[in-house]
């Protein structure tokens, strides 16, 4: 009886001190719960959450301040991921933040353009190249869609344009069961 | 040469079915012997060659020729850029009149970028420069392959040169040559082995330098017993081991997988390529083309298209890449009444093309004109009753039922556990299915869309590390300015000190204009060199795209010097009235 004591004192003294040896040795940095909020949202940086940039509303989300369906460019499949991640409920968007919009580019017409920088100093990925009062330009490859250089345009030359679709970024459609097959053969028959 | 040990060889190991069977497959009817009871022919030239950049997998090859050149056959228009791409050159001999979007062969049924080339009927070859390949490293072949644009012929289009490299970490033991040809109506591989052995056994040859690899093994279906022969007769007169061996005909034994297991017993796992267990598959039409390549200096230029189906006269064609569809379908004979639909590939895999007014590219295996006596229109579609036979029918061994459940419901995350990408879009599933579901199309679905959703987070992890970047960048620019402040405050104070001193030395007020001059020279200089500062850390593409708006620029400011020159140039007023409009914009949007 009493070796059986302290059989599981010690046992209960190995665990503790193995239990709070691992808690000190693999201690995991930062807070993962923002991190993993963070990849789910689209990084646009846009602003419309109504927080500063992705990393500020998954902070937020977080910490209970906001909501989970305030983010416009990540969509009803971005709020359902999150809802899915912190074990909510899903709500539908809350379109006071916004609308979801097709993934546009932002474009600069380089001959109106006066090199003033302000939306260098607008974008929030540095996607806009060019020094004072020389032309500027958007590399579309990194420009978010963010809107956020088109307001501080002094001479309105910002324009955004949806990304076109091509071969390379074409999608198959979801299936559609034919429901009349003769509407679809006038369809075809007209490509001859 | 052809020693007696060979002999003894060949006899101890004759042409043999082999014992492994595919698992699942369906067989539907053949439909072959229409288009393989002529000849090939070789189509004539076309008046005008349309050739995609895009006609293989990977990135899109870099143009080199203006509009207005001319050119001769065999050039380099396109050159391969990035590790997977392939050269695109001209087929015929002409003038480029246009490099424009037109319509390709996709099924997304958009344009794309090509390049026109209006024929001259010459057909002048540029200097060919055959090589004699067997003194050459393995390495130094790859990297003219390079220039070659020979991609893989079975339908698939990727670029040959990655096949062939091996790495020493994996080495291959066996060369696979892939005859079996397993889709219905397809031909075309089918008479280049009957009549072409030879040179796909020269091009073999050349693989098996290539890949250092001892073993070769042909597989062909049992529904191709000329080809057969004349692959048994040609590998015999090879001074090389190959050997033949005959699979049961089932689709898809043609798979490249499904072939390795047939022919070696070896089975690769779904997570590894072929070359991972020592083995490489090359499709017969590409080994000509390599022979081609090396033993004459011929690049890609054409290739073997089956024209069958609703047409007068079926048949299989040697076509130069770019020529027009239409040009096929009428040398076959036109097309017989009540054909509505043209479909590229096979019917298991292939797609409806979006018009006929589209060119031959070099993944135009077979063009089937469909009327509905031949493809009847698909029945409606019924629920699932879980009947399995679609999984029994997979010859990867997936779930489809389950799959289509996930796709169905969008829910890719799901589908991909279900090894969505496993999945060959082979049909037999849609093919067995007795509720007519068209499964296959769900899976093309959900696969567009787990690529696109890859994309976007890899974009997105780019903006997250570029906008992380950026607060960094303005955190230390912010601690450096105060820095500065904190410095020039100490420095004015001492200045002030010694001003007094300065001001005592009257004498030289010309050392101070000419301070004053250097100091404007300088901040001159200064501007001048201005950089952005944000492209620091750009990669290499986007530095690419940098130097393309830089060289934009240049000429917009070309434009607006010389539109200076001029009186009331528009572009520089437009600059002029610049700072009045922002005026007007500012109190706009107050
Ligand atoms: S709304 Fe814009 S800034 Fe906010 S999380 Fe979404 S993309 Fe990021
Ligand atoms: S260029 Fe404009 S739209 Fe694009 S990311 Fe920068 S600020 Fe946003
Ligand atoms: S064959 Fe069709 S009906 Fe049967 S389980 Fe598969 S999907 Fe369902
Ligand atoms: S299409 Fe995909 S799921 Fe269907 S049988 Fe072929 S491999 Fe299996």
């Amino acid at each position: 009886m009493l070796t059986a004591i302290w059989v599981m004192i010690g046992l209960a003294l190995a665990l503790g001190l193995l239990l709070g040896y691992s808690s000190v040795k693999f201690k995991v940095e930062g807070d993962p719960l923002v991190d993993r909020i963070d990849a789910i949202l689209p990084q646009t940086q846009c602003g419309q959450c109504g927080f500063p940039g992705c990393k500020p509303y998954a902070t937020a989300i977080a910490s209970g301040e906001a909501d989970i369906n305030q983010c416009p460019p990540g969509g009803d499949a971005g709020v359902r991921a999150l809802a899915d991640l912190l074990g909510v409920e899903y709500k539908p968007l809350n379109t006071e933040h916004g609308e979801p919009k097709p993934k546009s580019v932002a474009v600069i017409d380089e001959n109106v353009c006066i090199g003033c920088t302000l939306c260098i100093q607008a974008c929030p990925v540095d996607a806009i190249l060019g020094a004072a009062k020389h032309m500027h330009t958007v590399i579309a490859s990194e420009c978010t869609g963010c809107e956020l250089c088109i307001a501080p345009c002094p001479v309105d030359c910002i324009t955004m344009e949806p990304v076109k679709e091509s071969p390379d970024n074409w999608k198959w459609r979801y299936p559609v069961i034919r429901i009349q097959p003769v509407a679809e053969h006038t369809t075809t028959n007209s490509i001859h | 040469m052809f020693s007696l040990n060979r002999i003894v060889d060949l006899i101890k190991q004759p042409v043999h079915r082999t014992e492994v069977h595919l698992r699942g497959g369906v067989h539907p009817d053949e439909h072959k012997h229409e288009s393989t009871q002529q000849p090939i022919m070789s189509l004539p030239i076309p008046h005008q060659i349309v050739l995609p950049l895009r006609q293989h997998v990977g990135h899109l090859p870099k143009l080199l020729v203006k509009v207005g050149e001319r050119v001769k056959k065999g050039q380099l228009l396109a050159e391969a850029e990035g590790s997977i791409s392939a050269a695109i050159h001209a087929t015929t001999s002409g003038t480029v009149i246009a490099v424009q979007d037109s319509l390709i062969p996709h099924p997304s049924g958009l344009p794309d970028q090509c390049i026109v080339i209006a024929a001259d009927g010459l057909d002048e070859w540029v200097d060919l420069h055959p090589m004699d390949w067997r003194q050459q490293s393995p390495a130094s072949l790859i990297e003219h392959l390079r220039l070659s644009g020979i991609v893989g012929m079975g339908g698939a289009a990727f670029p040959t040169q990655v096949k062939l490299r091996t790495t020493p970490k994996s080495p291959v033991h066996t060369l696979i040559v892939n005859g079996a040809e397993c889709e219905p109506y397809i031909t075309c591989d089918d008479m280049l082995m009957r009549e072409r052995a030879t040179q796909i056994i020269q091009g073999l040859a050349i693989a098996r330098h290539i890949m250092g690899v001892e073993n070769c093994i042909i597989g062909i279906e049992d529904n191709k017993p000329e080809a057969l022969q004349a692959m048994t007769e040609a590998a015999a007169k090879a001074d090389f081991a190959v050997q033949v061996k005959v699979v049961a005909t089932m689709y898809p034994s043609g798979d490249a997988r499904q072939l390795i297991r047939l022919l070696t017993g070896i089975e690769v796992p779904n997570d590894k390529r072929s070359t991972d267990v020592g083995l490489q598959c090359f499709n017969v039409a590409t080994l000509l083309a390599l022979h081609r390549y090396f033993d004459f200096g011929e690049p890609a230029v054409s290739r073997i298209v089956t024209m069958t189906g609703r047409v007068n006269e079926p048949r299989n064609y040697e076509v130069l890449f770019g020529t027009p569809m239409t040009d096929l379908i009428a040398a076959s004979g036109g097309a017989l009444s009540g054909v509505d639909d043209y479909i590229m590939g096979g019917p298991m895999m292939g797609f409806s093309l979006p018009s006929i007014h589209v060119p031959v590219t070099k993944a135009s295996n077979c063009i089937i004109a469909s009327a509905p006596d031949l493809f009847p229109p698909a029945a409606e579609a019924m629920p699932c009753i879980r009947c399995a036979r679609c999984a029994d029918a997979c010859p990867v061994q997936l779930q489809p039922q389950e799959l289509y459940w996930f796709a169905k419901s969008e829910n890719i995350e799901k589908a991909r556990e279900y090894h969505l990408f496993d999945c060959i879009e082979c049909g037999c599933c849609s093919y067995v299915c007795p509720s007519n579901i068209p499964l296959v199309q769900y899976y093309r679905f959900a696969k567009s869309e787990a690529i696109a959703q890859d994309r976007a987070k890899e974009a997105a992890n780019v903006a997250r590390e570029r906008n992380e970047f950026r607060l960094m960048r303005i955190d230390r620019e912010k601690q450096e300015r105060a820095q500065r402040h904190a410095q020039k405050a100490l420095g004015s104070k001492d200045s002030s000190e010694q001003a007094p001193a300065a001001a005592t030395n009257t004498e030289d007020a010309a050392s101070k204009q000419a301070a004053i001059q250097a100091a404007i020279e300088r901040a001159k200089a200064q501007k001048a060199q201005m950089k952005p500062k944000n492209v620091e850390d750009a990669p290499t593409q986007v530095k690419a795209e940098i130097a393309e708006i830089d060289a934009r620029r240049e000429q917009a400011k070309q434009a607006v010097t010389q539109s200076q020159a001029q009186p009331a140039a528009q572009q520089a007023s437009l600059f002029d009235q610049a700072p009045a409009s922002s005026d007007a914009n500012s109190a706009d949007k107050d």
